[in-house]
């Protein structure tokens, strides 16, 4: 597949716009018309449709015997899921709010991410457990973290943090096809974000970044919803004549390391932006990883601006100060190009 | 979705008298505590990598679950889990040679004593983590029943598992889904060095009860009565009359692994010598087939020695297996 399919919709599709929500949607109808071993199994998933409505409409179609309401039992559902992809099953857990996911802890990092390997590569579990990221909805510290950064640290998982409705939904069918369990992170502030997808039927393969907006002075390596922080940065530093290249990473992992150095390589210069906490962070793995393959390269150290290091607070005031923003990406990218 | 072939049931072969099924029932327990035996030994001769959690005592439970189960059925096992695992139909020479992580073991060596998986045998695999299994074993239960497999999903766990929430989590679903597991307590009495009493209060069966699950307890040093209330278990799940309870009251004879040998700081000798002396399950069996005139003296002790060439060729494999490449290493970790 050649890199400007995987990046963004080509030119002969037919283009429509639709809600991140509706890329979510649309995927797994599709996988679960496809599949009939996919099912859906979380709080609130079936007449609901999730608090977020991502889900709606899925349980006319399918039945609830396959997006099936769960008691409020976050291990467990986890746990459930983990046992069935293991006999010949498919399915795709829901955890209302990533904050969440430590509840399920034990089933995906003791069970689900070891079982392939502790099996000597009998045993497999194809699961996709959907989850959400991000701050700002003043929903205080148990609902607005971002704890990607937990579970990309697990040898055996793959996570996908998927930054436009395209990505979402082709990140996510593949997510569902593949023998692996698969953490997929949402934002919920980007549900109602529009994007072009098209009509036809496209996968997106797991560990390809996607250089969102190609530059020569200063990469912005992000995540998520960052990347649209990302592209708001760049275009302002455009009309301060500096040129910031945009790399999705798509998926912190797998990830795509070669990405992520070549382009440092030709900037020189880069900033990671990601809204998990900094310490010990996704942002302290990806600097690493340029600071290692492009250090020769280099006019300036790798910066990291990642969430700050508090619980997220409820009043505005204060959380508004605790997440990335462009303005700030902006000032760092400033400072790394000696332009203030 | 194609449905499973469904092997003929192991409970009602064809052509198998009673009596002869009794005597395998006696010769599965009797190689589960020679297996164990063995692996005791090579812990004792530094022939073992790590440790291992020893079965002896609770034969009668895993061999008379697993005789009341098809092959197809899924079993998930515990840190304790050899005897699962034989009764379930592995085979010696690849669970010794999983046990000294060598490459023709169940894992290729990567799991080792506590994480033995055999699909062939419905085995989903022994878990480390005390109750970690619970979501496992219900969730194959609801795999089975959404694709139509009829098979059932056993859930092996011990008394200490009854402190896990996740346990309370996965029985409540399948109570509310009618889901075709049976979770089998195996109440060995101790959750590691501590007496279940001073960990779990109130009735252990009331635990399953609360969720309306059928439950039954028994002793389980007899394996004529464990078998009997897995047939019913199995039954039940299999005709879509949702989940049982099993407590399965009995006795660990060694101590917490291989390497806890000074216990009396958490149980008395006189216990561990009335149990091994008036209610080891083995020698209950044995009296039993006597008395009913199903085998003698002589006979058993054939039977016996029969199963020790058996596993000294069996370890003799494994001691002389390969060890796995050294860049398996990064194998696996992705399917």
């Amino acid at each position: 597949m050649d890199r400007q399919i995987r990046r963004s919709p080509s030119i002969g599709q037919s283009l429509r716009e639709i809600t991140f929500a509706q890329a979510i949607n649309e995927a797994l109808a599709e996988e679960m018309r496809r599949d009939p071993t996919v099912f859906i199994i979380g709080e609130d998933v079936a007449e609901a449709g999730t608090p977020f409505k991502v889900l709606s409409g899925l349980v006319k179609e399918f039945g609830a015997a396959r997006v099936i309401d769960s008691p409020i039992s976050e291990a467990g559902i986890a746990g459930l899921g983990v046992g069935a992809a293991m006999t010949g099953m498919r399915p795709v857990v829901d955890i209302m709010f990533g904050d969440f996911i430590t509840l399920t802890m034990d089933q995906l990092v003791n069970q689900a991410a070891k079982i392939h390997y502790m099996s000597g590569g009998k045993l497999k579990v194809p699961l996709v457990l959907r989850t959400t990221l991000g701050a700002s909805r003043r929903s205080a510290a148990q609902h607005s973290q971002s704890l990607h950064a937990w579970v990309s640290h697990i040898p055996g998982l793959k996570v996908a943090v998927p930054a436009t409705p395209y990505d979402a939904k082709g990140l996510l069918k593949s997510a569902v096809r593949d023998d692996n369990p698969v953490v997929f992170f949402e934002d919920k502030m980007m549900y109602q974000l529009k994007g072009s997808v098209p009509a036809e039927e496209y996968l997106i393969p797991l560990g390809v970044a996607d250089v969102k907006r190609p530059g020569k002075d200063i990469t912005l390596v992000a995540t998520s919803s960052m990347v649209q922080v990302a592209l708001a940065a760049a275009q302002a530093l455009a009309s301060d004549r500096i040129s910031a290249e945009v790399v999705d990473v798509r998926t912190t992992s797998p990830l795509d390391k070669q990405t992520l150095i070549e382009s440092a390589r030709k900037t020189s210069r880069a900033i990671v932006i990601d809204e998990g906490y900094q310490g010990y962070g996704v942002t302290a793995e990806i600097a690493a990883i340029i600071a290692e393959g492009a250090f020769y390269y280099l006019d300036a150290p790798v910066r990291r601006i990642g969430a700050m290091d508090v619980p997220v607070p409820f009043s505005p005031v204060l959380e508004d100060q605790t997440v990335p923003t462009p303005e700030k990406v902006v000032t760092v990218a400033k400072a790394l190009c000696n332009r203030i | 979705m194609a449905r499973a072939k469904k092997p003929q049931s192991r409970v009602f072969r064809h052509g198998q008298s009673h009596d002869e099924r009794w005597l395998h029932f006696y010769r599965q327990m009797l190689k589960i505590r020679l297996f164990e035996e063995e692996v005791n030994q090579l812990y004792l001769g530094a022939k073992m990598p790590g440790l291992a959690h020893l079965y002896i005592g609770q034969e009668a439970v895993a061999v008379g679950v697993c005789e009341a189960l098809r092959r197809d059925d899924y079993i998930t096992s515990t840190h304790r889990g050899h005897g699962h695992c034989i009764a379930k139909g592995a085979a010696l020479d690849r669970m010794f040679a999983e046990l000294l992580g060598k490459e023709a073991g169940y894992c290729r060596g990567k799991g080792g004593s506590m994480h033995i998986a055999d699909q062939e045998t419905g085995n989903l695999g022994a878990n480390a983590i005390v109750g970690g299994s619970a979501g496992i074993a219900t969730g194959a239960a609801m795999s089975a029943k959404m694709r139509g497999s009829d098979q059932v999903a056993v859930c092996f766990f011990g008394d200490g598992a009854l402190g896990q929430g996740l346990l309370y989590e996965a029985m409540n679903m399948a109570a509310l889904w009618q889901l075709p597991v049976i979770y089998v307590c195996e109440n060995n009495q101790y959750n590691e060095y501590t007496h279940y009493r001073e960990t779990t209060a109130g009735e252990l069966t009331a635990r399953a009860e609360a969720f309306g699950i059928r439950t039954e307890s028994f002793d389980g040093q007899d394996v004529r009565a464990v078998h009997a209330a897995a047939l019913t278990a199995a039954d039940r799940a299999r005709r879509g009359a949702g989940p049982s309870f099993l407590l399965c009251n009995t006795y660990r004879f060694h101590g917490h692994h291989v390497g806890d040998i000074d216990r009396a700081y958490y149980r008395s000798k006189a216990e561990e010598e009335e149990w091994k002396t008036r209610r080891d399950p083995i020698a209950l069996f044995a009296a039993w087939l006597e008395k009913n005139k199903l085998a003698d003296r002589i006979a058993l002790a054939a039977l016996e020695h029969e199963l020790s060439t058996e596993m000294k060729s069996a370890v003799n494999f494994a001691l002389q297996a390969k060890y796995p490449d050294r860049d398996e290493v990064r194998q696996h970790v992705y399917a």
